[in-house]
């Protein structure tokens, strides 16, 4: 109990399958085909430069949405008795378990052209196509994530003492104020993680464009298609995604840690 | 004695990162005696228990176990069982799994096992409990079955670690009694960790008070009381006026600038003492009718006795006394020489004198820097040339701990805090040496402040 | 949930999580191929079970789900001790390489692992299949193992181990007999998600695979991929309604030994 010993096999399991491999694509990324060094990679990689804005506008727009369909529910799910919360959590945890091709081949279906939806619009005379564009995937994006934003809001939300809502009452804060003075302030961790927790996979997912945005790749296809000619560019580019989803991970977590401080 | 000491402890030190904890221990405990190590938290008294245990292993010294030494034996194979603080029952068992488990491990027949863990359930008054879960058990139930999941291994010595400290005081009181008489009935070592010296006093044969990881005292319960070897052991264990004195010849004392009598002899002439006075020796008369004088400042009824605070001299005394006295009163306080007890000073150097050279000095600002420790000192409103070498006097009044957090010497160690009648004396150590200080704040021992000195009540002068 | 209105938003939010997968489900029984109903048949079910590459997914699925939570929660759990006993830095510096897996992108985990795997069966002769998809997968589960062996271990009395000692254990004996046991709740939840993220993983096992190894989220992937498959309905369905067993008797499970821990 008191050895290191025990670390030793996944010390060694680490450096080959966590390590290793990163090193690999960061060699890479900074050699030619013929294994020398080179910056060639990511000059080929600018090429999709305008891909990944796309994947980091359509990932924000996503995480916004998430955000503000979230924090009501999260909040009034967390003022419902223990009981009701146990089972509103079992029910929003239910479709995460569906496998997420299933689920975005849902609205596959849902969205296509005379589809149910896109029949019904038709029905009053609208006729536009649902599918094979940036909205499809916003609302797929949503869709496979907003669990992933209710869920920690609502773990910080039921932590909040009552007694700390009872105390502000008592120190003359009305509704508005015990909300924009305390419950907010003290979700903000729950807030933080959602947000991380929806940010990083939209980003860097990879085939919901494929199935629901047409011909509008994002980074993560990019990666995959590339990466089955051209090993080089496509590292390039994963280091690229690597470093922009850790600065964004870095920069989170320095917000988390000064308002667990303020807090 | 040395014949039949079980555990034998050897100039034992232990380090944990750099710190000290135990600093050349050497201890003998006796057979079937129940002794208790005393002290403040951060003494190093669980130390020695854990050393004794196995769990720690010292950096020098020697453990002897009936006179083989022990130090590289691990736990498991030492005759010894412990008793843990919050009793470590294993929450995955029931009470008889529980007190089989070390039987079980030593392949003991199973009829024999149940024979062995009934008997002893019957001897902590746990009959009938074996099938139940542990977390449903009250405190002083959990207890019983880690004593008795001790007891059953049939070890020489058992060690208690704080046992009864998460007990309340009525069950507390009950279970001191009750572990006495269990220590008496099965014929074993105890040795048995406490911070509460009024339940050292009433169930051990002898005590060992520790303080800042050495031994300050080891006796029976009444030579403690009666004798204790200085100023730290006389305050820790029960109450005690301590006073500053100076010993004038042999059986003659100064006290608060009264000459009294005493029964102490062999120090040097005007030397400097720690005079303790227990309350309860202090007889109270008619103001002409003893030497030391003073005012009664409170009354409190403590239920057999009187407690009260009487002030003489600008210095409080305790004084407990079977009749009470009106506030405001003048009375008189005599003492019989016998009960003046005379101790040398724990610390040696009353003014805190620092010799050194001048490590840098500004005749402009009118300073002087020295290196203390490795770190540079200012001090204002003086100048001394540099290289010369200079003599401060710090008087205890001059040291004080900085609010701010910033000392001129940080990270410096409370050993002990005593109460000296008109404020509290504070030995202090840094890493080099020691220092004594005055304060009216009550400090804790064994934690880290950072030290400052107010050089304006300093006395400094060229050598 | 008192108000009307958070009532009302609540029951949006859940039909827009529910809704898709019933429509799955419903069409799974459409005798057509298209969105039109054309009749209720349940011949999509039997083509489901006489597809043999997609039974043969299934049981690879499987078999690299329980190996692959085995394995990741006997290496986890003693990695997590002995990464325990380090201290301060190197502590900190581990469990960050250990997290890299969860936090990295899964595209660039997937890649750079394809990298690794193609290189070492260029030098040592071996094809990506079976294998390469298992040591993938004990690559992400295990951080898992640890994040929720990790907190048991700090939670736990040191003191147990030391009084297992005591009596007579040797180390060894105390793990087994003492220390497994308060660690079994963050060893069993440990394993539980690392065997559902296993089952669920595509884009790891779409990178490490191979040509010909499929597990049922690649047969998803190849069924769904720009086309429209009913047998892909029917496997939602049946999805679903095992989900929906599971967390059934999960639950129950769960209630009656509450009930139990409360007598």
């Amino acid at each position: 109990m008191k050895s290191k010993r025990p670390a030793i096999p996944y010390l060694g399991w680490m450096l080959v399958f966590t390590i290793v491999p990163l090193l690999m694509v960061i060699y890479f990324a900074f050699t030619d085909e013929r294994g020398q060094f080179s910056l060639e990679p990511f000059k080929n990689a600018s090429v999709y430069s305008e891909v990944f804005l796309y994947s980091l506008g359509i990932a924000l727009i996503s995480t916004v949405i998430c955000l503000v369909l979230a924090y009501p529910l999260a909040y009034s799910v967390s003022r419902c008795s223990q009981r009701a919360q146990s089972t509103i959590i079992m029910l929003l945890m239910v479709p995460m378990w569906m496998n997420f091709l299933l689920r975005i081949y849902a609205w596959v279906l849902i969205l296509q052209n005379y589809g149910p939806l896109d029949m019904i619009l038709n029905l009053f005379g609208v006729d536009v196509t649902l599918i094979g564009n940036s909205g499809a995937v916003i609302v797929g994006m949503v869709y496979e994530f907003l669990p992933f934003m209710i869920l920690p809001i609502h773990a910080v939300m039921t932590k909040i003492e009552p007694s700390l809502i009872e105390a502000a009452q008592d120190l003359g804060c009305n509704g508005f104020h015990v909300f924009t003075k305390v419950i907010f302030p003290l979700s903000v961790p729950g807030v933080i993680s959602g947000v991380t927790m929806v940010f990083v996979p939209t980003a860097s997912t990879f085939l919901v464009a494929q199935y629901l945005g047409g011909t509008q790749f994002m980074i993560g296809d990019v990666i995959e298609r590339v990466f089955q000619s051209d090993h080089n560019t496509g590292s390039a580019i994963a280091v690229v995604l690597m470093i922009v989803i850790l600065g964004f991970l870095v920069v989170m977590n320095r917000f988390g840690d000064k308002e667990a401080v303020a807090g | 004695m040395k014949q039949n000491s079980v555990v034998s402890l050897k100039d034992i030190n232990f380090k944990y990162s750099n710190e000290v904890i135990l600093n050349n221990i050497s201890l003998d405990i006796y057979d079937k005696e129940f002794i208790t190590l005393l002290g403040p938290s951060g003494c190093g008294k669980t130390t020695t228990l854990r050393i004794i245990a196995g769990f720690e292993t010292p950096q020098s010294g020697e453990v002897y176990f009936e006179g083989e030494k022990v130090n590289d034996v691990p736990p498991h194979k030492r005759s010894v069982n412990t008793v843990f603080q919050k009793y470590a029952l294993f929450p995955h068992l029931n009470v008889y799994d529980n007190v089989a488990f070390g039987l079980k491990l030593k392949k003991m027949p199973k009829s024999e096992i149940e024979k062995a863990v009934k008997q002893m359930l019957a001897v902590v008054d746990l009959k009938g409990y074996e099938k139940r879960p542990v977390r449903s058990l009250s405190g002083g139930q959990q207890q019983r079955v880690a004593i008795a999941r001790a007891l059953v291994c049939d070890p020489k010595v058992v060690l208690l670690d704080e046992p009864l400290g998460a007990l309340d005081l009525k069950l507390r009181k009950d279970m001191q009694i009750e572990l006495k008489q269990l220590q008496q009935k099965t014929q074993k070592t105890f040795v048995y960790v406490t911070h509460d010296q009024e339940e050292a006093l009433t169930m051990s044969d002898r005590v060992c008070v520790m303080n800042n990881g050495v031994i300050a005292q080891v006796g029976t319960p009444e030579d403690i009381y009666n004798e204790p070897a200085n100023a730290f052991v006389a305050d820790f264990i029960g109450e005690a006026n301590i006073i500053n004195g100076i010993m004038l010849e042999d059986c003659k004392v100064r006290l608060l600038g009264v000459d009294l009598d005493c029964v102490d002899n062999g120090f040097e002439k005007n030397q400097p003492v720690d005079v303790v006075i227990r309350p309860e020796d202090v007889e109270v008369t008619a103001p002409d009718q003893a030497k030391l004088n003073g005012v009664v400042e409170d009354v409190i009824f403590k239920g057999v006795h009187f407690e009260i605070s009487v002030k003489c001299n600008n210095c409080l005394w305790l004084i407990h006394s079977t009749v009470a006295q009106k506030v405001g009163d003048t009375i008189g306080m005599r003492i019989d020489p016998y009960n003046i007890h005379i101790m040398e000073k724990m610390f040696l150097n009353p003014t805190n004198d620092i010799i050194t050279d001048v490590y840098y000095s500004d005749k402009e600002n009118n300073t002087t820097t020295i290196l203390l420790e490795g770190v540079e000192v200012t001090i204002p409103d003086a100048y001394f040339e540099e290289g010369k070498k200079i003599k401060i006097v710090l008087p205890p009044e001059a040291l004080y701990i900085a609010g701010d957090g910033v000392g001129h010497l940080d990270e410096v160690y409370i050993e002990s805090v005593i109460w000296k009648g008109e404020h509290n004396e504070i030995i202090l150590e840094s890493d080099e040496r020691k220092w004594i200080m005055q304060s009216d704040i009550d400090e804790q021992v064994a934690t880290y402040v950072p030290l400052c000195f107010d050089f304006g009540k300093a006395e400094i002068s060229e050598v | 949930m008192k108000k009307l209105s958070s009532k009302i938003y609540f029951i949006i939010i859940m039909a827009f999580l529910y809704l898709p997968i019933i429509y799955l489900i419903a069409y799974s029984f459409n005798d057509g191929k298209t969105s039109v109903w054309k009749g209720f048949t349940l011949k999509w079910y039997t083509a489901l079970f006489n597809d043999a590459q997609i039974m043969n997914s299934l049981y690879n699925t499987l078999i690299i789900a329980v190996l692959a939570s085995v394995i990741a929660t006997i290496l986890g759990t003693a990695a997590a001790i002995g990464i325990y006993n380090f201290k301060g830095g190197v502590r900190s510096a581990i469990q960050n390489v250990s997290n890299f897996p969860i936090i990295n992108p899964e595209i660039v985990t997937g890649v750079s692992l394809m990298l690794l795997f193609t290189f070492a069966g260029v030098m040592m002769g071996f094809e990506m299949g079976f294998w390469t998809v298992l040591l993938a997968h004990i690559g992400f589960c295990t951080p898992y193992v640890i994040l929720n062996v990790t907190p048991r271990i700090r939670q736990m009395d040191p003191a147990l181990y030391e009084a297992a000692l005591d009596l007579g254990c040797s180390p060894v004996q105390a793990f087994f007999k003492v220390v497994l046991h308060e660690l079994m709740p963050g060893i069993f939840s440990g394993f539980l998600i690392s065997f559902t993220y296993s089952l669920d993983d595509f884009v790891i096992t779409y990178f490490t695979r191979g040509s010909r190894f499929q597990t049922l989220p690649v047969q998803i992937y190849t069924m769904t991929h720009q086309r429209i498959n009913p047998k892909a309905n029917a496997l939602s369905a049946l999805l679903f309604i095992v989900i929906i067993a599971v967390l059934i008797i999960s639950n129950l499970a769960s209630r009656r030994k509450s009930k139990e821990a409360a007598r």
